[in-house]
């Protein structure tokens, strides 16, 4: 993985500080070229991988790299799945067992397993998870995907409820069929690490916030810390500046000095924060692990 | 209390499940689930340890609980509460409480004779921003509100569709009970019952039978008028937002899940650290880390409170308790009746005396 990802929460309104920020963004990233003078900005400066969830403006992003080989040579996405908000309105619209037969291909045993209201095999219940992968991946085929994320509140919900063999079929369902890494994003990353081990995945790659000031490492920033420095996971910083609290610098050099950090992800829109922080993972954080 | 705390989450559907996770994430408690419908249980049922049953008597038959967490169609929050406090169990109930306000009150008695922990789940009151305001509010460094917007929009519902039970009136669905509720709590927390609701509109827009925007006005005796207005049929906003502006007679505050803005004219020595001018707190830096993040820190704070309160055998809720959901469930009942009628509901509100105007000379004291 690269020192540096971008990601795109500003792409898409979220903010965590701003409702009135957020707006903003959204008005100003509804067109994709804003989206695309954005990244290019960051591919200029040699930030090369987009940490993206598999949201539908996405599949406009991924036409203009598809469309451009020779200058995207070397861009990569790292798809952040699934974009829960379609899953969400599916569910109001046609209740649980509607929603997933909605997304499954319609002549299919799957299909047909959900519509004889009988319990669901086991082998039938990753089927149907592998089929919500790949539909999610579509928009990225043959483009480079190194590393396949699963979305925090996907992650979470999981762990809580301890259906912690999903997290497993996702893991094997991305190696197996993509060759690639399977990555988590929690926010909860000592009680995450925990439940990988059990499920027999070493040194996963988790994604999650780290910051001096502890802004929402949820099991404590102890925890945290200790999990860094005992070598079993791979970890990918996220909110690196808790939302604006810390100074960049303090921020970087801080996250720098840490072990186990692999990665920091980034979001912005200006060429000056795009290229103010990537002169900080320079000066502090050097080449590639 | 060094036992685990034993909590049987009923209701599987969207706040459920959250909920689920949540309360099974707790170090202190032991987790069991209940959920009449197919396939989530199923599904479930294959893949996690915790019992599971279909049927809520048999639940309460079969296990030895301290606690449930009701997140059932709104129709049934009455019942299966009675019948958990009948049993000396503790209950976390989500909103809307009940639909027959009298159950409410009736149930909010029936916790406190027996002493239990009953709070229901208006997580607003547990969101940073919202909890500075009412702090704010509570200082008087704002003088006297007179003025109050409360407001919530969404993208619930942007088509007409086949409904569910969130669709249908009789079982608690609709733009007031899922979506206005939360702006109505706030506005009791801050102000209690209004002593008059007027101009309320309970409106479909592509639902049948049900409203899907909501608009009324509120009084309080000695306090502010309120504008409400409410709608689920707004996808300019990814999600919920629920806002609340007030003014003051000396200055302004506006508060979101996000921020708190606070305007004052002049500094005030009950709220120090606010000068005059604005002072901006987030949500971010308004808030502690919970035991476990799953969707905002509000959820599983409510949680941690409710949890905390049972373990330590408090005996009552820390907030959110059911008299305040009772306050909101009548408020709603009120603008109903409103809506319906025509007529406005309730007295009209005691206005507060004007603020005296400084004695500026001659004319003046004359007038």
């Amino acid at each position: 993985m690269d020192r540096l990802l971008f990601g795109d929460n500003q792409f898409f309104g979220i903010n965590h500080m701003s409702e009135e920020k957020a707006r903003a963004q959204a008005m100003r990233f509804q067109k994709t070229d804003a989206i695309m003078d954005v990244l290019d900005v960051a591919h200029d400066e040699g930030i090369r991988t987009f940490m993206c969830t598999t949201h539908d403006r996405i599949t406009e992003v991924a036409d203009r790299v598809r469309a451009d080989p020779a200058r995207y040579a070397d861009f990569r996405f790292y798809p952040c799945m699934p974009y829960a908000h379609k899953y969400a309105n599916a569910v109001t619209d046609h209740g649980m067992v509607g929603a997933l037969r909605h997304f499954m291909p319609s002549d299919g045993v799957l299909s047909t397993a959900l519509t004889g209201g009988r319990a669901l095999a086991t082998k039938e219940v990753d089927g149907i998870a592998r089929v919500l992968i790949d539909m999610e991946m579509k928009m990225f085929d043959g483009l480079q995907t190194p590393v396949i994320f699963l979305q925090n509140v996907f992650t979470d919900l999981l762990l809580g409820m301890g259906f912690t063999r999903a997290l497993r079929i996702f893991h094997d369902h991305v190696v197996t069929k993509y060759g690639v890494e399977p990555a988590f994003i929690t926010m909860n990353m000592p009680m995450l690490l925990e439940a990988l081990e059990k499920e027999g995945i070493e040194r996963p790659i988790i994604c999650a916030n780290i910051n001096k000031i502890g802004f929402r490492m949820s099991g404590g920033f102890d925890a945290y810390l200790d999990a860094l420095k005992s070598g079993r996971v791979r970890a990918v910083a996220m909110s690196v500046y808790a939302s604006g609290a810390i100074p960049p610098d303090e921020a970087i050099h801080w996250i720098s000095e840490l072990p186990g950090v692999e990665s920091i992800v980034f979001g912005a829109s200006s060429a000056a924060n795009i290229r103010g922080t990537k002169a900080l993972v320079d000066k502090y954080m050097g080449a590639p692990a | 209390m060094d036992q685990k705390v034993r909590i049987g989450v009923v209701g599987l559907g969207k706040m459920g499940l959250s909920h689920f996770a949540m309360v099974n994430a707790h170090p202190k408690v032991e987790t069991i689930a209940c959920d009449g419908a197919g396939f989530m249980v199923d599904v479930l049922g294959r893949n996690i340890d915790n019992t599971i049953y279909r049927d809520y008597d048999t639940m309460l038959d079969s296990e030895r609980l301290d606690a449930v967490v009701i997140a059932t169609p709104s129709r049934l929050h009455a019942p299966m509460t009675t019948a958990a406090l009948e049993r000396g169990l503790h209950v976390f109930c989500e909103k809307p409480f009940c639909l027959d306000w009298a159950d409410s009150e009736r149930l909010t008695q029936l916790a406190a004779d027996k002493a239990r922990v009953a709070q229901v789940g208006y997580h607003y009151r547990y969101v940073g921003a919202f909890r500075e305001m009412k702090r704010i509010l509570d200082t008087g460094a704002l003088g006297r509100i007179t003025h109050v917007l409360a407001e919530a929009y969404g993208p619930v519902v942007l088509r007409p569709k086949r409904g569910n039970w969130r669709s249908q009136k009789s079982e608690g669905g609709g733009c007031l009970y899922d979506y206005a509720a939360h702006p109505l709590n706030l506005l009791n927390w801050f102000f209690g019952s209004p002593a008059q609701v007027s101009g309320s509109v309970l409106t479909p827009i592509f639902s049948e039978g049900i409203d899907d925007q909501v608009m009324a006005t509120l009084g309080w005796d000695g306090g502010p008028a309120a504008q409400l207005s409410v709608n689920w049929s707004d996808e300019s906003h990814r999600k919920m937002t629920t806002r609340i502006t007030m003014i003051g007679t000396n200055g302004r505050i506006f508060a979101d899940r996000q921020e708190c803005q606070v305007y004052l004219r002049a500094p005030d020595p009950g709220l120090p650290g606010y000068g005059a001018g604005w002072t901006v707190k987030y949500t971010t830096e308004l808030t502690e880390d919970p035991w476990f993040y799953l969707r905002g820190e509000e959820y599983s704070a409510q949680l941690a409170d409710f949890i905390g309160a049972v373990a330590d055998g408090q005996g009552k809720a820390v907030e959110n308790d059911f008299a305040s959901a009772a306050q909101t469930d009548r408020t709603m009942a009120m603008l109903i009746e409103n809506a319906e009628t025509g007529q406005p509901v309730g007295a009209p509100p005691v206005t507060a005396r004007p603020t005296p105007a400084r004695k500026r000379g001659w004319f003046a004291r004359k007038a």
